[in-house]
């Protein structure tokens, strides 16, 4: 009977270490930290993700994909900066970087944009690796660019087919859809090729998730994700405060779920309420924290830094 | 666990997140077993499988790319201890030890495994769709040495080795000290000499 840990000791003790120092640096900060719900009657409608539903009640509950309504019902309440550590659930996420129950630290800034988040994640990893770090910043756009020499901007579902034919043999390209054949390139040819911790930046406006338009360019949205080596880390926005907005982003989502046949879900009205009712301009960001174990003590996969995986 | 395959006319199939190594898929109408599996899904976009998947009746290695959330059908792909008989040159003849049933697997089912055949010993036959496609020979086998040069007496200390035909016709690297008619203990996986084996 295999019933030790599946990280060893020295990773155990690693994560009581982070999890000390992200208090300490959040405390003397002036964020508060907070605990919401894990289990929920309302869930993320986002095509992308699962939610693992709990049997045994009389309406259906849901395991947390990301505490994000719930702390966005608390900014709105006036709880001014928060941040939280806990867990998330996705159904049917498993392998080398993925397990369906993982560790997040998730914070919101009332007052930043999605740039003075990055700033200040930059300090957070730095304090937390005990060492300097250096970070770089990079555009969606530019990205790809560079990697691929692809303009995001102009180019045809076509052609994008086309790259992704000739860049991963043995796909179906034809059943991709436009963010699904960038999905494929970034994940599969591009991140591997990025080095160190870097933020992708200002990603397309059909990949916006709960992020604001950008106000000086509106083809993109003021989302960020940071990667170390090409391992995606974190993802943050300016957040949505417009409850339209909102409302009209989560029926697009089920009516993408309809056509694709995946269950819909009750609309977050609490979230929305509380978004009519006034949120200030923040910004947040998920940071995984079994992933930044991994990374900091250079680990093959995340099952090495999970306290148990069953 | 869902998608195991059934018995009957209705083709069992497999989503994405039930692959694993070992796996036998349909694709392209023909068998194959899944080697490797590897999950990607970048930021909140679109999930992948990539697999490495080998081709069982070709043998060949390709890699694919899956949406997560496919499925694709099951292959009756049975592995299947069977006892090894003989050959009559065009075929080589199995037989199940509890139903006593036999087989035939031709030259190209057999493959490479045909070196390490000796009657009586067990194999694992891979039977697709209830015929013979694959063979694999025990991981250990002990042969006879039929053929090598002669042996240098008293050398059973120094390095160097020479090559020795075997029973099945097997040539492994042998030590030098070794004779015609010895038993040796050879690892069919990477066709290495283990030891001598005492008589």
């Amino acid at each position: 009977m295999n019933w030790q840990p599946s990280a060893s000791l020295q990773v155990i003790r690693e994560r009581a270490r982070i999890y000390r120092q992200i208090r300490s640096f959040f405390n003397t900060r002036g964020c508060l930290e907070v605990e919401t719900p894990v289990l929920a009657s309302t869930t993320n409608t986002d095509v992308q993700i699962a939610t693992i539903e709990v049997p045994g009640f009389e309406i259906p509950f849901y395991l947390q994909t990301s505490p994000e309504f719930a702390m966005k019902r608390l900014l709105a309440a006036g709880s001014g900066s928060i941040f939280q550590i806990t867990h998330a659930f996705r159904q049917g996420e498993a392998g080398r970087l993925h397990h369906p129950e993982f560790s997040l630290l998730e914070w919101y800034r009332t007052g930043y944009d999605y740039h003075q988040l990055m700033d200040e994640m930059e300090l957070l990893i730095t304090t937390l690796s005990l060492r300097q770090c250096s970070f770089t910043r990079i555009t969606y756009r530019d990205l790809f660019r560079q990697v691929m020499d692809l303009g995001v901007d102009e180019v045809t579902l076509e052609e994008l087919r086309g790259h992704c034919a000739k860049s991963v043999p043995g796909t179906n390209v034809a059943e991709l859809d436009f963010d699904q054949c960038l999905d494929l390139l970034l994940g599969v040819v591009i991140a591997p090729t990025m080095q160190g911790y870097q933020f992708v930046c200002d990603y397309p406006l059909s990949q916006a998730a709960l992020a604001r338009v950008r106000e000086d360019d509106d083809s993109v949205a003021e989302r960020f994700e940071l990667f170390f080596d090409g391992i995606e880390l974190a993802n943050g926005f300016s957040e949505l405060t417009d409850a339209d907005e909102q409302r009209l982003r989560f029926e697009q989502d089920n009516a993408a779920r309809a056509q694709k046949g995946l269950p819909q879900y009750a609309i977050d009205e609490r979230l929305l309420a509380a978004l009519e009712s006034g949120m200030d301009d923040c910004a947040g960001v998920a940071l995984g924290l079994d992933r930044l174990l991994m990374v900091l003590l250079e680990l093959d996969s995340i099952d090495q830094a999970l306290t148990f995986t069953d | 666990m869902i998608g195991v395959f059934s018995i009957g006319t209705e083709m069992a199939s497999y989503s994405t997140n039930e692959f694993r190594s070992g796996l036998k898929i349909m694709l392209d109408g023909d068998p194959c077993a899944i080697i490797e599996n590897e999950f990607v899904k970048p930021g909140k976009g679109q999930a992948f499988n990539r697999v490495k998947i080998r081709n069982l009746k070709t043998g060949r290695v390709l890699d694919k790319t899956f949406k997560s959330g496919d499925s694709v059908d099951a292959a009756d792909v049975v592995d299947t201890e069977m006892q090894y008989l003989y050959s009559d040159g065009e075929f080589w003849h199995f037989m199940d030890p509890q139903s006593y049933e036999q087989q035939a697997a031709d030259a190209n089912a057999v493959g490479d495994a045909r070196q390490w055949l000796k009657a009586q010993d067990n194999c694992e036959v891979t039977l697709y769709n209830g015929s013979p496609i694959g063979v694999t020979p025990p991981n250990f086998v002990e042969l006879e040495i039929s053929d090598t040069d002669p042996g240098l007496k008293g050398d059973t200390a120094q390095g160097g080795t020479k090559p020795a035909t075997l029973e099945t016709g097997a040539v492994v690297k042998v030590p030098l000290f070794l004779e015609i008619g010895e038993l040796v203990k050879v690892d069919t996986r990477s066709g290495e000499y283990m030891s001598r084996v005492k008589k």
